[in-house]
């Protein structure tokens, strides 16, 4: 070969030099530009994204009282995959537990019917809702079990053992809101029931994140960036309810081994004073490692204490009803105070007959709500479906049913719980289903006395009384007042008025007052204090409910109550007293000797409701 | 005298001084990156002799100096001394096997006090000096299998010594002489020969397990069959010349092949091996009968090179599940894709392919790389040291790097080329051959297309013994360059 031939050579060796750079610039562009792959990957192996958790919200009385605040609580969690050599005994007598409780829960956790997330990479909660006491023993031992760490958790205490129900409670996020809201992950607490559900965008605060640096060990080197990419969590905002503890927990203990509703609104305001649902139950209770063990136990209690009557439960209203009744005739000119109606032992027509009691008859108007006559009213609707004011019977029965739900019924009314109930205002359509189209007012004369289709649930009938009390205006009643940091919806504080005039809620104001003073709820007078009041007797398929709604002073009233007894009887005989006794302990700030003694006595009693589910 | 200094001064190649400190500049802060941790906060922190960048510091100072010195001493001298150094060199490598720690299964390092020195990357010095004497010789003819055979023996010794040392990757570097050789007209059929021996080697892995098609045999194997007939035809067209010999051999592989494929897939199903290996028994005969009755004698080197291949092959397949031990093997069929283990064996390089990844364009910035700071890359200082480049300056950095590097590389060829004596030559392109050896295995093996063999980035990869071997191999060279008028 000559010498010019291999000095040829040289541009073979420099272009395969050539050839080497270009290859590995593609493979950097290829890495480093067309792929993101690398990027992503990177940030999970160093990136690692420690929540910080906001304090939620805290929940205060009308009088400033602490009610809902915050304490610490620990789980137990363990990595399946991690554990390694665990003395299992060992690690049963650390947390406190049997043997087969440890085999039970392992079972539930991997059995993946109960827990359709398990993974054995994944931090799974084997206990939850310790105190730091009851952890204090597994903690020192920690180490001993590799692969089970302790999580710390804020869970919910309350400074009174009522009010439970409205509270509400918390719990680990569901699946199907992790999917809807974003920010969720699982394990996250949220608000399930009561208030906790229904101010929860206001009481969760904000999540924080810390950006913390995890080498290749797995062990924390440091925040990224010295946490300038960190985010603080928002504390919750703090709710400032219109409760008065105190008047809750007389509430409750009046009703104590009864079932029943009482409501309590400021008239002015619409907030609600208080909300006894009955039978109560301590919120206490639902707190720490008891928690399982006593929600179960109230679940499955046939007189459902986790239920809240006073907006679930619907009932007839009775004889409470009779106002919005002579409310609506007094406005459609059926009747003026000072018409007389007959009352020959009640009711009759042709050969319909409804039971009236022992009264003076025929009567105006004030002695017809104050001895509550049954005949009275029976004929204000008959009179009114007869009218030829409207064209017909269904006109006047739609008219009617406007009235009604002008007052706050058959609808939701709005308060913030969830879970209210509608109740049930009967139209025309309805009865013309079942009666075709003949039909009159005698067809549906109990709705006149809040009976039949009627039904109300305790707060709309509280809400009546307050809508009396303030002649003819009512705001959505509403437990929370205020939030920190936040608006009320305006629904909250702009009233809403109904058909009637004021002009006729006067007449209704001075029949309540005569009732007080001389009729069927006598038991509400409280010296010193013009108490205005109407009982109620709700018939049906067992003894009877007893009813009662009142408001105080009579003039510029500060407190409208509804008291609902189930199966407790004539309105006097529970109604009236409770009623009485929880407008005096909020309007004197106590209870006067007598009252104390009252209360004992009706605490003490005890109605029997068998052993049906109800 | 004085006159003279000045000239050497302005006779020195500056423009490959500036590469070389640009390099060395921009390897230790990319050591500065990779060591650097969260913990620490202060800069100068960088410069205490106690940390990693300190050390390398030291060194790069006594590689500086180190250069001046040799940049004084005459090109003659190189020359005269050449085998003294080597011999030196190479009993120092042995006594290095015996007397050295254990250190991860290396025997390569001696302790003076609390420095420890890799003699090896010195050995690549003395081997360079050698090589360039051996061949200046007067009456050097590489076409002479004495001069050629020995001339091989120089860098092979090392290369044994260095083995038994137990740093292969190390070792592998002394290959690059063979470009040097080629270079000085060494035949081109050795190159040819180790080309095809590695497309033999990655294709007879790579689809040794899988199937051809519907056939019961091999890919693998038959691929590396069909290969040895198209080398083998290609020597005879474009080495040998036989235009008659080629021809006939080429219808007859050609239509066999394809016919037997095509019978085994379409008419009857049977193992098309066997068939090639025929074809290939029948190129022999035929080369062989050519060479007897036409005298084509280069023919016998084709029979040796089919002969050489399929003994090849069957002793790779043979080493591949014999020999090569567990974790050796791993790396092969990582690289080949053959297994997925990120794990293990694969971690590395899937690592190092996350860090340079999520550098992106313009990258994290000086030492704001996550991955090498978080310690995801192993050997991130020394052998893949580039993963903080890539990471920290995006692509933009290690682009630029890698062209710089390019550059240094050409401009080392080109200043070969300027010499005037092949003592010169030689050993200019020796020094580029390791050079590009070095870069070309190992980012290859950072960016994942080459295997991992743990040799460092020269200028870049923290250590003090290579750093210092590379920079005296430079500084001699630049001397020798300076002095290239000079006869010897």
């Amino acid at each position: 070969m000559n010498n010019i031939h291999i000095e040829h050579r040289k541009y073979i060796l420099g272009g395969a030099v050539i050839v080497i750079l270009l290859i590995y610039i593609v493979q950097l562009f290829n890495l480093q530009i067309m792929n993101d792959e690398y990027k992503s990957k990177a940030d999970s192996n160093a990136f690692y994204k420690k929540t910080l958790y906001p304090a939620r919200g805290l929940m205060y009385d009308r009088n400033g009282k602490l009610l809902v605040y915050n304490q610490p609580a620990y789980d137990i969690t363990f990595i399946p995959r991690e554990i390694r050599n665990i003395d299992t005994l060992d690690l049963c007598r650390a947390i406190g537990i049997t043997r087969d409780d440890f085999d039970k829960r392992m079972a539930d956790i991997r059995n993946k019917r109960y827990n359709p997330g398990y993974s054995s990479y994944t931090e799974q909660t084997f206990m939850s809702r310790l105190s730091a006491e009851e952890l204090a023993r597994f903690q020192e031992q920690l180490f001993r079990f590799p692969g089970f760490y302790i999580s710390k958790r804020s869970i919910r205490q309350y400074t009174y053992g009522a009010a439970g129900v409205l509270f509400g409670d918390i719990g680990e996020v569901s699946q199907k809101k992790i999917d809807k809201d974003p920010y969720y992950t699982r394990g996250d607490y949220i608000g399930t029931q009561g208030l906790e559900a229904f101010y929860e965008h206001q009481l969760r605060g904000k999540k924080g994140v810390e950006m913390l640096l995890r080498d290749a060990y797995g062990r924390i080197q440091g925040r990224y960036k010295d946490g300038a990419m960190d985010t603080m969590p928002t504390q919750g905002k703090d709710l400032r309810l219109g409760l008065d503890i105190e008047l809750q927990q007389l509430g409750e203990q009046l009703l104590q081994n009864k079932i029943g509703s009482i409501v309590a609104i400021e008239p002015s305001s619409g907030e609600i004073l208080c909300m006894v649902s009955s039978p109560s139950y301590d919120p206490r209770l639902l707190v720490g490692r008891q928690r399982g063990e006593n929600h179960k136990s109230l679940s499955k209690n046939k007189q459902k204490p986790l239920m809240n009557r006073a907006i679930m439960g619907t009932y007839p209203p009775g004889s409470t009803f009779k106002t919005s009744q002579a409310l609506t005739f007094l406005q459609e000119g059926i009747i003026s105070h000072e018409t007389n109606f007959p009352c020959t032992g009640g009711f009759r027509y042709n050969k319909f007959k409804l039971g009236c009691h022992a009264h003076a008859a025929p009567l105006p108007l004030y002695p017809a709500i104050a001895t509550s006559c049954n005949a009275y009213f029976c004929w204000g609707l008959v009179r009114m479906f007869s009218s030829n004011k409207y064209k017909n019977v269904q006109e006047a029965m739609n008219t009617w049913r406007d009235y009604m739900v002008s007052m706050g019924f058959g609808y939701k009314l709005g308060v913030d719980l969830p879970g209210e109930a509608r109740g049930m205002i009967p139209n025309a359509s309805f009865y013309n289903k079942h009666y075709g189209k003949y039909w009159n007012a005698v067809t549906v004369i109990s709705i006149s006395i809040g009976q039949g289709e009627v039904t109300l649930t305790p707060l709309q009938i509280a809400n009546l009384c307050a809508t009396i009390a303030n002649r003819g205006t009512f705001i959505t009643p509403h437990i929370v007042s205020s939030i920190d940091g936040d608006t009320l919806p305006s629904k909250y504080s702009e009233p809403r008025t109904t058909m009637a005039d004021k002009e006729a809620y006067e007449h209704i104001v001075k029949g309540m007052r005569q009732a007080v003073l001389n009729g069927t709820c006598r038991g509400a007078n409280i010296p010193g204090i013009e108490v205005c009041g109407k009982t109620g007797t709700a018939q049906n398929r067992g003894k009877d409910h007893s009813a009662f709604i009142g408001f105080a002073p009579m003039d510029n009233p500060k407190i409208a109550i509804a008291v609902y007894v189930e199966n407790g009887g004539f309105g006097a005989e529970y109604g009236v007293p409770i009623g009485a006794l929880l407008m005096e302990k909020y309007l004197t700030d106590s209870l006067s000797e007598a009252s104390r003694e009252k209360a004992e006595y009706i605490s003490n009693k005890h109605i029997y409701y068998g052993t049906e589910e109800r | 005298m004085e006159q003279r200094r000045g000239s050497i001064l302005y006779k020195i190649d500056w423009a490959t001084v500036g590469l070389y400190l640009a390099l060395a500049i921009m390897g230790w802060f990319a050591i500065c990156g990779a060591s650097y941790s969260y913990i620490e906060t202060d800069f100068f922190e960088f410069l205490n002799p106690s940390e990693r960048t300190g050390k390398q510091a030291i060194w790069m100072g006594v590689s500086f100096v180190t250069g001046i010195f040799l940049m004084c001493i005459d090109k003659r001298v190189y020359r005269n001394w050449a085998y003294i150094i080597y011999t030196a060199f190479i009993l120092l490598g042995i006594l290095t096997i015996f007397i050295s720690k254990d250190i991860k299964g290396s025997h390569s390092w001696i302790s003076i006090g609390t420095f420890s020195v890799q003699p090896a990357e010195f050995m690549k010095f003395a081997t360079t000096l050698a090589i360039a004497g051996f061949t200046s010789r007067h009456d050097f003819d590489i076409d002479k299998k004495s001069f050629f055979l020995r001339s091989i023996a120089l860098f092979m010794l090392p290369m044994i010594i260095i083995v038994a040392q137990r740093e292969t990757g190390s070792a592998l570097v002394y290959l690059a002489f063979f470009l040097v050789l080629y270079r000085e007209g060494m035949t081109g059929l050795i190159l040819l020969t180790a080309i095809s021996a590695v497309v033999y080697f990655i294709v007879g892995i790579r689809f040794g397990e899988e199937q051809l098609t519907s056939l019961p045999c091999s890919m693998g194997h038959y691929l590396v069959l069909v290969l040895i007939q198209c080398f083998s035809l290609a020597m005879v067209r474009f080495w040998c010349k036989y235009e008659r010999t080629f021809l006939t051999m080429f219808i007859i592989n050609v239509s066999i092949t394809l016919a037997g494929y095509w019978t085994a897939i379409y008419i009857i199903s049977f193992n098309v091996i066997i068939l090639q290996y025929c074809v290939i028994i029948f190129n022999i005969i035929y080369l062989l009968i050519r060479s007897r009755k036409h005298k084509e004698n280069k023919n016998l080197w084709v029979v040796l090179f089919i002969l050489g291949s399929l003994v090849f092959y069957e002793s790779c397949d043979h080493v591949m599940h014999n020999v090569l031990r567990k974790h050796q093997r791993g790396r092969i069929e990582v690289l080949l894709g053959l297994r997925e283990d990120l794990s293990g064996v694969g971690y590395n390089v899937h690592q190092s392919k996350i860090a340079i990844g999520s550098g992106g364009i313009i990258g994290k910035g000086f030492l704001n790389g996550t991955q090498t700071k978080l310690s995801y890359v192993p050997e991130q200082e020394t052998d893949f040291i580039f993963c903080t480049i890539g990471e920290e300056q995006g692509f933009i950095g290690s682009t630029a790097v890698l062209v710089m590097f390019t550059i240094f590389i050409l401009r080392l060829m080109w200043l070969a080329e300027r010499q005037e004596d092949r003592f010169g030559r030689v050993y200019g392109y020796s020094l580029a051959s390791i050079f590009l050896f070095h870069f070309t295995i190992n980012i290859g093996m950072v960016l994942g297309i080459m295997p991992v063999i743990g040799i460092p980035l020269p200028f870049f990869s923290y250590g003090g013994s290579s750093f210092l071997g590379f920079s005296i191999l430079l500084f001699s060279f630049l001397r020798i360059d300076a002095d290239r008028s000079v006869r010897v």
